[in-house]
């Protein structure tokens, strides 16, 4: 009987083996695709034991933090609330929904470990301890635009032109990070900012400079006819007031918002000029910012049905009027802010972040956002004359109320008729600027959408100039 | 070495073990290492030093390995129920305790252990009796369909497929022994195959039933393999005879392709076994939420696990189980999960240890009976880790029997005392010295 004991004793050892295997198939072989099967609630149970790092302002403030829940799990708060509830968004694991930074820094926040360290950590068996994110927002500035805005809908964005560096990203209405599901008429999670499309009106007319000059085609002494009106693509065109001015000089012509100069010069410059200067300046892109791709939309001409981008070499396009900020160009305020940021660093484009640096919980730092190139826009030569040229805007032009007592400001008002309400014109304000203006440190785009009247000189421009003087006497 | 002491030697795993596995659950829990796991770790090496003591006295030439086996399983398995449930692990300490006792007690009145075939029919008969239990109005137990369990109000609940599966291996073994010969010698050819005599292959065709029987009245998949593999390995050994097994295998596998579609809660396990990964069956009770959970706990441990204590069993802030019965059916996706493919391959490395002692136990053995009930046991043991493991891993549709020694049970530890005193019985007197 000893031999079919030693071959039952072989069938047993072939039916471990198929153990051992169907083993390895689960915890080896599929264990990625089982481990992201929508069926599998571990991966989100995990995810909430984390103690995911903190987000920090530019004086270490703290805007968001992990807080320990019931069942080893965390939860988060965000001690500033509504004040950076965009940028700094909001994570709520369990539902596998986020947003903000807390979204686009969340491998940063997890800390997720790779090689060697992830085998100690489990030896060890310690829980998994996220990096905090050191961002560049700036509360007190934040705190400004906030109070300037006083409860209006509208948009505050300010770039350290030279790095890239966010300092502040407000919108009003904004929300309650604590409470992102609440609703009400004045709670939206939606970021102005950088999701909302808005008629540039003059400001874009930086853009369109900065094409003339850079091409070759104007100076800024350039003489060019001021008459108003004249007809562009078969419809008549008015300056503010219908004011004709006669030969003026391109200075001038931007000092004074003159339309009809800048729709001849836009289709003077020409249709795929004005679009290879466009997409230079970031248009018709997803901003490269580190925030969720989702939370921002590509600025250019857009369909009224459908919203699709339209190209300017599409013949469609009305050139004319798109380069004085009309026709259906459709802006983010964060877009307006890179535009002047790229005038101010001598025409380069830095990439804009939020994300300064990163640091693990023994205090060293894992990684340091170094500021990095968009792209040279225009030449520093042409970026300079085109900063004079702002200059005389805020010192004699339309811009003059973002003046400040002892810095030079440059800027860009715009004042874009988007509707009317009992015969008065309602107007998006805009203003873009920075200073000081031989060494820019601020570049900013404040955006008051659907004024009564709404000058951009008038509304946007005194907001402009307290951001600007707000971060300049923190020393930025 | 002598081999007693070699045998006292081989607890030294276990009691490290169970020291070892105290303290990275306490440690997990508290951050601090408490005295109590060294206090666990002595009172389990005193238990089984107790038990070494006893083998010493009353069986000096059993195998030295098989219950040094025994103490690493199940000092590893009380590990794994304490980090499950502490209340539990108490339970399961109190039945190790009771299973010790069962252990010696075997040994004391079945020292010559032959005498059990004098009672086989008696034997029989109580099994069956026990296997129908679960099915008397009252007193059976129905779990998730399956009728496994007898419950006495106030009392416990016992399983009566853990007694019966011992009890049906003596029956078999002494029955086997008598008529090999004749099944063997009487057999025609049929067909190409060899058929033995119907009056001698009348009680396997009752075992048969049985397995059928159990399938039809208790829903019980696992079981029902469990016994009739167990019966299909021993009729092989008895007789050698590979056709008498394919014989057999083809009657199952009509019988259970029949009920498997007939009966709906087999159907339900086949269908989860099939897909489980379908949203309908996954949120249908009695569905695949289980087996579909015990890969995700598996895939969770990856090569080396996350860790004692480390897994996720309950939904946060909840003590609703993800993965249900942790500790009884899906002890061995805890294990996988918490200490990964190299953990799982141990712990199945020490069955295979085991089963092998018994198997040489009865390679050893002199007369018929003892290699029958030798080889017997081992094989339902075998089959049993089979049955378990190869559910929870999706070889086989998922039943419930328990991981001998490890998972959470009573009926299961007492019963699996039993079957190591009946092998360790065999061993002893199987490398007794002739005397002169």
């Amino acid at each position: 009987m000893n031999a079919p004991i030693g071959r039952m004793f072989g069938v047993i050892i072939l039916l471990f083996t198929l153990l051992v295997v169907w083993t390895t198939r689960w915890t080896v072989i599929d264990s990625k695709a089982l481990q992201n099967n929508s069926l599998n609630a571990r991966t989100l149970i995990d995810e909430e034991k984390i103690d995911r790092g903190r987000i920090l302002a530019d004086n270490n403030e703290v805007l968001a933090k992990s807080v320990p829940a019931r069942g080893g799990t965390f939860t988060r708060t965000y001690p500033t609330g509504s004040l950076f509830a965009q940028a700094v968004g909001y994570s709520i694991v369990s539902e596998g929904e986020g947003a903000g930074l807390e979204l686009s820094a969340g491998s940063y926040l997890r800390g997720v470990q790779t090689g060697l360290s992830s085998v100690f950590g489990q030896l060890g068996g310690s829980t998994q301890v996220g990096d905090d994110v050191y961002t560049s927002l700036d509360p007190t500035a934040q705190q400004e635009a906030v109070s300037q805005l006083d409860g209006r809908v509208g948009s505050v964005v300010a770039l350290d032109p030279q790095t890239g560096a966010v300092k502040v990203m407000y919108s009003n209405p904004t929300y309650n990070d604590n409470d992102p599901s609440a609703s009400g008429t004045n709670i939206s999670r939606f970021n102005n900012a950088t999701q909302g499309g808005y008629a540039p009106g003059s400001t874009f007319k930086v853009v369109t400079t900065a094409a003339a000059l850079d091409s070759g085609k104007f100076t800024p002494n350039s003489i060019i006819n001021g008459n108003s009106p004249i007809t562009v693509s078969g419809v008549p065109l008015e300056n503010d007031g219908n004011q004709s001015w006669g030969p003026v000089t391109l200075t001038k012509a931007l000092t004074y918002s003159i339309n009809t100069v800048y729709a001849q010069v836009g289709q003077d410059v020409g249709r795929a000029t004005m679009q290879t200067y466009m997409k230079r300046f970031g248009f018709y892109s997803t901003p490269p910012l580190d925030y969720p791709p989702n939370e921002m939309i590509a600025s250019g001409v857009r369909t009224h049905a459908g919203g699709a981008l339209l190209y300017p070499t599409n013949t469609g396009v009305d050139l004319g009027r798109m380069s004085i900020g009309q026709e259906r160009l459709l802006v983010t305020p964060l877009q307006m802010a890179m535009v002047a940021a790229t005038i101010a660093n001598h025409g380069k484009l830095m990439v804009p972040h939020m994300i300064s640096k990163v640091v693990n919980q023994d205090g060293a730092v894992v990684d340091t956002i170094k500021p990095t190139v968009y792209g040279q826009v225009m030449s520093a030569a042409n970026a300079n004359a085109e900063t004079q040229m702002m200059t005389d805007v805020v010192e004699e032009g339309t811009g003059t109320s973002a003046n400040l007592e002892g810095v030079k400001v440059a800027g860009k008002t715009g004042t874009a008729t988007v509707g009317e309400s009992g015969g008065v014109p309602l107007d998006n304000a805009w203003f873009i600027g920075f200073a000081p203006v031989n060494n820019p440190k601020v570049a900013v785009a404040v955006l008051l959408p659907s004024i009564p009247n709404g000058y951009g000189g008038q509304f946007a421009a005194p907001i402009a100039a307290n951001i600007i003087k707000t971060l300049l006497a923190e020393g930025q | 070495m002598r081999v007693r002491n070699r045998e006292l030697l081989g607890l030294l795993p276990a009691a490290l073990l169970v020291t070892a596995g105290f303290a990275g659950v306490f440690i997990q829990r508290s951050n601090q290492l408490s005295s109590v796991s060294l206090t666990y770790g002595l009172i389990f090496l005193g238990l089984c030093v107790a038990g070494h003591i006893f083998i010493r006295i009353t069986l000096p030439y059993a195998d030295p390995y098989l219950f040094p086996l025994a103490a690493v399983l199940a000092c590893f398995g009380l590990v794994m129920i304490y980090r499950i449930s502490t209340t539990d692990a108490r339970q399961q300490a109190q039945w190790f305790v009771l299973g010790l006792l069962l252990f010696a007690g075997t040994i004391v009145v079945f020292r010559d252990y032959r005498k059990l075939e004098q009672y086989r029919y008696v034997i029989v008969s109580i099994s069956l009796v026990l296997l129908l239990l679960p099915r008397v109005p009252g007193l059976g137990d129905e779990v998730n369909g399956a009728y496994l369990g007898v419950h006495i109000p106030g009392v416990f609940v016992f399983q009566p497929t853990e007694f019966a599966k011992v009890g049906l291996v003596v029956f078999l073994a002494s029955y086997l022994r008598d008529t090999r010969q004749v099944m063997v010698m009487g057999a025609r050819r049929f067909l190409g195959l060899t058929i033995p005599p119907i009056k001698h292959f009348g009680p396997v065709l009752v075992i048969w039933a049985v397995a059928m029987a159990i399938l039809l009245l208790l829903h019980d998949i696992g079981s029902s393999l469990m016994f009739y593999g167990a019966l299909l390995a021993m009729l092989y050994i008895a007789t050698n005879r590979v056709s008498f097994v394919l014989v057999g295998l083809v009657a199952f596998a009509i019988g259970a392709w029949y009920l498997g579609t007939h009966i709906p809660h087999i159907h339900d396990r086949v269908e989860a076994w099939e897909h489980p990964f379908n949203s309908h069956l996954y949120n249908k009770v009695g569905g695949s939420f289980q087996i579909a959970n015990s890969m995700f706990a598996q895939a969770a441990g990856g090569l080396f696990g996350q860790g004692f204590g480390e897994a996720t069993l309950t939904i946060p802030g909840t003590h609703s189980y993800l993965l249900p019965a942790p500790d009884t059916d899906m002890i061995y996706a805890v294990i996988t999960d918490e200490l990964g493919l190299f953990g799982a391959c141990a712990v199945l490395l020490t069955y295979l240890l085991f089963v092998a002692r018994g198997f040489k136990a009865a390679i050893l053995a002199r007369d018929s009976f003892s290699k029958l009930l030798a080889a017997g046991l081992s094989s339902i043991l075998a089959l049993q880790v089979f049955v378990i493991v190869g559910g929870v891993t999706r070889v086989i549709p998922l039943t419930g029997v328990t991981l001998p020694f490890v998972s959470y049970g009573g009926s299961s530890i007492l019963a699996n005392f039993v079957l190591l005193a009946l092998l360790l019985l065999v061993s002893d007197r199987a490398r007794r010295p002739a005397r002169a």
